[in-house]
């Protein structure tokens, strides 16, 4: 207790062997081990890159294997090359899929911009509190779950929308909400801006809280109109938190799975299918594994570029 | 100029702002209201005259009887809180170690580990469910809790890696070194003086991992196959329609009470949500 700083542990005295500085001496022992940097570093991380070699690396390997070869359900199969990529590039319910997907996603993460940048820019007013509360709620309530109100206030028969609009006149005969191929694909885009648009809201406005209020006082004083403020001051300083945010939606709008499962189930005539319908449909539902694998590989260049686009914002953004 | 500054933010928000936020709970109050409705009154033609059908004028309770007698909905309802606490459970701790040595510790290869456990990150679970679940038919853990309790860290652990490095960068890197100067070894500075600091870091993780596990569908529509086994939203979809026929009645009651839970804590936990939301995404 003396001189609890010292080093000279090799030659510490029995009695010194409970205080902390003397574990030196113990350089052998896990303990010891574990000050090494580069030890502790490959413990602390061997559970995370076991999980995800295991269910990520391991099995996106395997899709690649799968994609290409001719393996279904019961039947191993053998080396196809491209022959599924080819017959689902023939295919006009896959070409219907993408096109979906791509439909789907651009206008969905558009409204979703729009509304959550709309709402995180008013953000003083009364009642805030209250408003963000209630405007998460769609986030939070499970996807399949909120799906299946609205595919009942969607339904042919019963649709509370279509009472409504007939009661207060502005329409004759029911809209066909989930019967027809077109309205039902807008219908799966009002339900995902729904779901999504807080998520935009809620992270956006936490990207404007960081910006600096004098900025916008220094720009009013020089004489900057709201929409020049707007985007002179804050949209440059939004813009990564805006990157962001977009390229999440993208992927998540771009891979989903539940809302059209749950809404339209691809129809009627697989006319609603995504990729992740499709590839579930054909995987899955008709055991045809190789060419499910092929068709959701078929997101990966698409996911592949928004990737790249984010890490190299982040990249430029830690360099500066 | 005041009067007219305050009449154009009623016009232009407060108004819009007021339809919005409605529209936005509607789908819930509809929820509700179909929940409590006896069918008698729920499938009535849309244009029978004394048809109102934003009021329940004789609520009742039978779908919600139905829903505990006569599906397996109590057990769903366990198994989902059952895989969602342990998977987030085996997420937090490895993305506490993780983004601890992330953030704190050098060692090589540390910017390409990082880069692809971001990468993992963005890899949608639709693009590898078809492999994955010959995986788990190979572990023969199909048809049991496990394959979620494992297949959902996936998700969660880049989730919370990323969001607890980001918490992680922002204590100061003095407490630690004048932990190891008083003498804590390099393992006991960071568990007694750093993870206790990022408590409200690995809540928000936690509270974010619990609710996109609750909503996870497609790994749980896959590898779960017996009624008494699944998940709450599985549960739903599988037992609740039969052949081209919607039991709408309970499907809402589900609905209802399949999101209480999650209601709940983020009802509690409001702020820490919202840091989890935010920083999902910021790192």
């Amino acid at each position: 207790m003396k001189n609890p700083i010292a080093g000279g542990a090799g030659r510490a005295a029995p009695v010194e062997v409970a205080l902390p500085h003397s574990r030196a001496s113990q350089r052998r022992t896990l303990t010891g081990l574990l000050e090494n940097e580069r030890f502790l570093a490959l413990v602390l991380l061997t559970p995370t890159v076991l999980i995800l070699g295991m269910f990520i690396a391991y099995p996106f390997g395997m899709g690649v294997w799968f994609a290409l070869s001719s393996i279904s359900v019961g039947n191993p199969g053998h080396f196809v090359g491209l022959k599924n990529f080819v017959k689902a590039w023939n295919d006009s319910i896959f070409r219907i899929a993408f096109w979906n997907t791509s439909v789907y996603t651009f206008w969905a993460t558009i409204f979703k911009l729009v509304l959550g940048m709309w709402l995180a820019l008013n953000r003083h007013f009364r009642g805030k509190r209250i408003v963000r509360a209630s405007m998460l709620l769609p986030f939070i309530v499970p996807t399949v779950l909120s799906t299946f109100a609205w595919r009942w206030m969607f339904d042919p028969t019963f649709s509370v929308l279509n009472w409504t609009l007939y009661k207060t006149g502005f329409i004759v005969t029911k809209l066909p909400f989930l019967s027809n191929g077109d309205w039902a694909l807008w219908c799966a885009i009002v339900v995902n801006t729904w779901r999504g648009m807080p998520f935009f809201a809620i992270t956006l406005l936490a990207g404007l809280q960081t910006i600096n209020t004098d900025l916008h006082e220094a720009a009013s004083l020089d004489g900057a109109n709201g929409w020049k403020r707007f985007w002179y001051v804050t949209w440059p300083l939004l813009k990564p938190v805006t990157v962001v945010v977009v390229v999440f939606s993208i992927i998540q709008t771009f891979s989903d799975f539940q809302l059209i499962y749950v809404l339209t189930g691809g129809g009627p005539a697989n006319s609603t299918h995504l990729l992740a319908t499709y590839a579930y449909q054909i995987g899955v539902a008709a055991g045809l594994l190789g060419e499910g694998a092929a068709i959701s590989l078929c997101m990966l260049p698409v996911l592949f570029v928004v990737v790249w686009i984010q890490l190299r914002y982040l990249r430029r953004l830690e360099g500066a | 100029m005041l009067i007219e500054r305050r009449w154009k933010k009623w016009v232009f928000f407060y108004i819009p702002l007021t339809i919005f936020v409605l529209g936005t709970l509607f789908p819930f109050y509809w929820m509700l209201v179909t929940a409590i409705r006896p069918d008698a009154e729920l499938y009535r033609s849309w244009r029978a005259v004394n048809n109102a059908p934003f009021w329940t004028v004789q609520p009742t309770l039978e779908h919600f009887r139905d829903l505990m007698e006569k599906t397996t909905f109590p057990r769903w309802l366990w198994n989902t809180f059952f895989i969602a606490v342990i998977s987030t459970g085996i997420s937090l701790a490895c993305g506490l170690l993780a983004g601890y040595a992330l953030a704190r510790l050098k060692f090589p290869m540390a910017g390409a580990l990082g880069t692809s456990i971001f990468v993992t990150y963005l890899v949608p679970p639709t693009l590898l469910f078809i492999p994955l679940a010959d995986i788990i038919r190979d572990f023969q853990l199909g048809n049991t809790p496990w394959a979620l309790i494992l297949t959902y860290p996936t998700f969660l652990i880049p989730f919370s890696t990323w969001l607890l490095m980001g918490y992680f960068k922002t204590i100061p890197k003095e407490l630690e070194e004048c932990a190891r100067i008083d003498g804590a070894t390099r393992f006991g500075a960071m568990t007694r003086i750093i993870f206790p600091i990022a408590v409200p870091g690995i809540l928000s993780a936690g509270i974010f991992a619990f609710t996109l596990s609750w909503n996870e569908f497609i790994y749980a529509l896959i590898f779960l196959s017996s009624p008494e086994r699944k998940t709450v939203p599985v549960g739903v979809v599988s037992e609740l329609i039969r052949g081209d026929i919607y039991f709408w009645g309970q499907l809402m009651a589900g609905a209802l009470l399949g999101s209480i839970p999650v209601a709940l804590v983020y009802s509690f936990f409001v702020e820490y949500y919202v840091t989890g939301l935010t920083g999902s995404v910021k790192g």
